[in-house]
């Protein structure tokens, strides 16, 4: 007789009892499906919509200031994401980051554009420059390409410093945001039009070309396909995004400066995917606001913070490595549940 | 325009290093024709071939298309020109469904021109070229990640992503190699029916015997030398394609 210590157990996955797919008009007949369908979809859309509300309102300004970094950040590394989908692992989205914020910062500073100007032109001039400084790089892959990006943003910084060009160390005074709605609204709007826009994107057959490129370029080239021009297109809208989430540091913080080349804007993005899951957005979203509220909630705890905050890092990419966004999709759709083995 | 050949290759060398791939390469395929090439292994025949479809870059020698200068053009635009090949290594997008692969070539500027397929009809589109090469609509093949596929099949659906760019030259490399003798004789059916249609094949093999029924001509590669070109039969009987693949007379006695 077995002894009840040595019975096996497996785990089983059952999907929720829902009759219809997203993608059936089915779902209509019942509300609960509906409900069960939209609420992912809706919640964390409202709830991010909220946040400057609650804070702004309820007088925690510090909070409401980490909103909208949060966004910056969620902005980043949804483009980051971007990237690397199509087979480019930039570590240098600093670069990009950094352009937007001098550019937005150079034109509110010398030319005292007002900020519905500075935003835009900053945001196409960082593509723009971002593109045309990496298009020479297109055809070298994985780590090479991580090396020269990575190399990029700290050659700029050395370049600032040495020349003292664009205020040198000191960096620019750059004019603020109006008001904090103004700046809140604009970051959030901004992230889910990169959101849903890339989302969309990477689904369509355009996405599909871009997808495959970064499985296996080779079967692409052979497809007929002009890789080179497709990588620029996504080096584009990805740098674009970046940079302004750029400008509105700028305006955010009133001052562009040498930090924006920090490594700390090539990490950041990196690590939020690798933490929240990459390939969906929603997961770089997740995690760049894990990590926003971690790095300012461990603030309290002085130079403890990095320490911690590096140890969660290693949990999350040990613990849950396919990244917290497919792990809350899967269990949301599945039941989990323990069976023993006959 | 007419009496042009359909592809010139005159003089062709690619060097790697020391070794030399492809030696002063000559050869011609007329429209319609079916241009076998053998030869042992390391013979040149891939490298040939990716020269030719712009995937290596040529060291010397031209090549023509339709009395065009297509030396040193990138492979989208080979492609473009209607030249379409399939890789000897597949590696089809893994975790998608086998049919999605064929959306790729679906939205090279090729096809586009050639179909007008737009966004939405593609998935149908694929649909048909993976009925093209035996994968029922009706049946689980298409829908199933490519990467659960075995590996005929996925030599099968990597025809069918070179069908899809509607080529007017269609590249087989190797294509039967890793294929049961059942699979090889289905995509043998499939290929007959392009040769009526009246698409031109170049066809890279190692199976001389299925190349000898299909092909109109045959040529032969050695150490990246063109050793004989002429019928199949007379190149097959040749005294020096025996000697290529089973060594000189005197050392057989």
């Amino acid at each position: 007789m077995a002894k009840e210590e040595e019975k096996q157990y497996r785990r089983e996955r059952i999907d929720r009892g829902i009759n219809a797919r997203s993608s059936d008009i089915f779902a209509l007949s019942s509300w609960r499906e509906i409900v069960y369908l939209v609420s992912p979809r809706v919640l964390p859309m409202i709830a991010l919509l909220a946040l400057p509300l609650i804070f702004q309102l309820g007088g925690s300004f510090y909070w409401a200031k980490v909103v909208v970094i949060l966004a910056i950040v969620a902005i980043l590394a949804m483009s980051w994401d971007l990237l690397r989908i199509a087979g480019m692992f930039s570590l240098g989205q600093a670069l990009f980051f950094g352009t937007g914020c001098y550019i937005a910062g150079s034109l509110s500073y010398y030319l005292h554009w007002p900020i519905y100007l500075t935003i835009p032109a900053g945001a196409l001039g960082g593509a723009i420059l971002g593109t045309s400084l990496l298009m020479g790089t297109l055809q070298l892959r994985g780590i090479y390409f991580a090396m020269v990006t990575l190399a990029f943003p700290l050659l700029l910084v050395k370049v600032i410093q040495a020349t003292a060009i664009l205020g040198g160390t000191a960096g620019l005074a750059a004019a603020p945001f109006p008001n904090y709605w103004v700046a809140a609204y604009l970051a959030i709007g901004a992230l889910m039009i990169c959101l849903f826009g890339f989302r969309r994107l990477i689904d369509s057959d355009w996405g599909l070309v871009v997808r495959a490129i970064g499985q296996d370029d080779v079967a692409v080239i052979a497809s007929g396909i002009n890789v080179r021009g497709r990588k620029i297109q996504v080096l584009l809208i990805s740098s674009g995004a970046s940079a302004f989430a750029g400008t509105l540091m700028t305006h955010l913080v009133s001052y562009a400066g040498l930090s924006s080349f920090a490594l700390e804007y090539s990490i950041l993005p990196v690590a939020s995917v690798v933490v929240g899951g990459g390939g969906n957005f929603a997961g770089a979203l997740l995690g760049a606001g894990l990590l926003t509220f971690a790095t300012e909630s461990l603030r309290t705890l002085g130079s403890l913070r990095i320490a911690l905050y590096s140890l969660l890092m290693v949990v999350f990419a040990l613990g849950v490595r396919e990244g917290i966004f497919p792990y809350i999709r899967r269990r949301y759709h599945q039941f989990e549940r323990r069976v023993a083995v006959d | 325009m007419n009496d042009e050949p359909m592809l010139k290759v005159v003089d062709l060398s690619k060097h790697f290093g020391g070794v030399k791939a492809v030696d002063n390469v000559s050869f011609e395929v007329n429209e319609g024709e079916f241009l076998g090439i053998i030869g042992p292994n390391g013979a040149g025949k891939t490298t040939l071939l990716s020269v030719i479809t712009g995937f290596l870059k040529r060291d010397t020698g031209k090549v023509f298309y339709q009395g065009k200068n297509i030396t040193g053009l990138s492979p989208y635009k080979i492609c473009e020109l209607g030249i379409a090949r399939t890789l000897q290594m597949v590696r089809p997008f893994y975790n998608l469904p086998a049919f999605k692969n064929i959306i790729i070539p679906l939205c090279s500027p090729r096809a586009i021109k050639k179909s007008g397929a737009k966004y939405g009809e593609r998935d149908d589109i694929a649909l048909d070229y993976m009925e093209e090469v035996g994968f029922e609509r009706d049946s689980s093949v298409p829908y199933k990640p490519a990467g659960v596929l075995p590996h005929g099949y996925v030599k099968r659906l990597e025809l069918a992503r070179a069908l899809a760019m509607q080529p007017d030259l269609l590249v087989l490399d190797e294509l039967f190699s890793g294929m049961s003798m059942s699979e090889v004789a289905s995509t043998m059916f499939i290929i007959e029916k392009l040769r009526e249609r009246g698409m031109t094949i170049i066809m890279v093999e190692h199976r001389v015997k299925e190349l000898v029924r299909v092909a109109s001509r045959l040529l032969l590669l050695n150490f990246g030398k063109k050793v004989i070109e002429g019928s199949p039969m007379d190149v097959v009987n040749s005294p020096v394609a025996i000697e290529t693949y089973l060594g000189s007379s005197e050392e057989v006695e």
